[in-house]
């Protein structure tokens, strides 16, 4: 039962991460709870969907297709997170006031939050379809322990998810919206060091350097702290030279368009009184 | 940004090869086992790897040592391609019985 507590729990727990972070993201944006729980309710069956078809996915593209599936949702993921972020560094300078706006004007808004919803759909369906699979294993013994176990999983991982928003809210909106930003931009270059080693996995790319540092003796990403920095802020203890490359390069990237589009020779925006 | 990823990949897909013909080596999950146990495998070459699951349950490849995370559907079968791998032991498990079910690829 604790087994499969655990695995619920860490699953669970690096979807609700994202969630809390996007959630914290749009706080007085009216509707966003809305389009969260759609993201949220449409990657649950997404993961159920991708499991079903993981035979069929298997098979795809020589045995790599689920590779391949995966860089595609990590990929997006970067363009979606990243996208959202330089947008809002753009409206930064009153936020606050921006995003009540952004809530009350529907097309842009919708726009808005219906990418946002994909990002946290992405992120419940890669999590989620792990849980239902591996589920589906355990189901050959005893099923009630494992149904207590899982639900045991699910509501802690959102507890903790929940109090992790809860201590976002603490914070004034502006200093709420540059930590998350930050913290956006860092998960989205997580994503693309995730995504790029799905393409080495399915042998399209090579990694180009093994272990370029190894710092696993000091933190491990396999479990504990670790595990959560690698969800949180892209850590990994013994990334290959395209982890790597992947992850300061959407740093980058996503830094130099932020600058690039704050340029100083852009027009002011409307003058708000 | 699209469009950059997708030139990034090309450019890095240019400077390997999707080969047909890497050495292959075969690992079997059965009754919820590694067969064989310890694979070894030759250092300092790429390689690929077919892994056939003959449980009625899926699995999961996962090692840290290898930098590799992958299912593998009952009565499924995946491959997963390895870069050039410095002589050692590698261990690796399977995620949904991770006590259980662990392995070691000998590079050497």
């Amino acid at each position: 039962m604790f087994a499969a507590a655990l695995i619920v729990f860490r699953e669970v727990l690096e979807a609700a991460l994202v969630v809390s972070i996007i959630l914290a993201a749009t706080r007085g944006v009216s509707g966003r709870s809305a389009w969260i729980a759609s993201g949220i309710l449409g990657g649950v069956a997404g993961a159920a969907l991708v499991a079903s078809l993981t035979s069929y996915l298997a098979s795809l593209f020589e045995g790599t297709g689920q590779d391949i599936l995966n860089a595609v949702i990590c990929f997006v993921a970067v363009v979606l997170i990243g996208w959202h972020v330089i947008w809002m560094n753009k409206h930064g300078k009153e936020i606050a006031s921006e995003l009540r706006r952004l809530g009350h004007n529907i097309k842009e808004g919708r726009s808005h939050l219906s990418m946002l919803a994909i990002v946290v759909g992405l992120a419940v369906m890669r999590e989620g379809s792990e849980v239902v699979l591996m589920l589906e294993g355990l189901w050959s013994g005893s099923s009630t322990p494992l149904l207590l176990g899982s639900f045991l999983g699910l509501i802690l991982g959102v507890a903790v998810g929940a109090l992790i928003y809860a201590g976002f809210t603490f914070l004034p909106i502006g200093k709420l919206f540059r930590l998350t930003n930050g913290l956006l931009v860092m998960i989205a270059a997580g994503m693309a060091a995730h995504g790029a080693n799905f393409l080495v996995q399915a042998g399209l790319i090579s990694a180009h350097g093994r272990r370029i540092w190894d710092t696993s003796h000091i933190l491990s990403d396999q479990d504990g702290l670790g595990q959560f920095l690698g969800a949180l802020i892209g850590y990994i203890a013994r990334p290959n030279g395209v982890e790597v490359l992947g992850y300061f390069l959407t740093i980058t990237l996503i830094a130099g368009l932020i600058f690039w589009v704050n340029r100083p020779s852009q027009p002011l925006s409307n003058n708000r009184m | 940004m699209r469009a950059f990823f997708f030139l990034t990949v090309l450019m890095l897909c240019g400077s390997t090869a999707y080969a047909e013909d890497l050495p292959v080596f075969n690992l079997t999950l059965k009754n919820h086992a590694f067969v064989p146990p310890e694979l070894t495998v030759p250092a300092g070459q790429k390689f690929k790897l077919i892994l056939a699951n003959e449980d009625p349950s899926a699995a999961e490849f996962e090692s840290s040592d290898l930098d590799r995370e992958k299912v593998v559907p009952a009565q499924g079968t995946i491959t997963i391609f390895f870069d050039p791998l410095d002589p050692g032991i590698y261990n690796y498990f399977d995620d949904f019985h991770a006590d259980q079910t662990t392995g070691k690829l000998i590079a050497k």
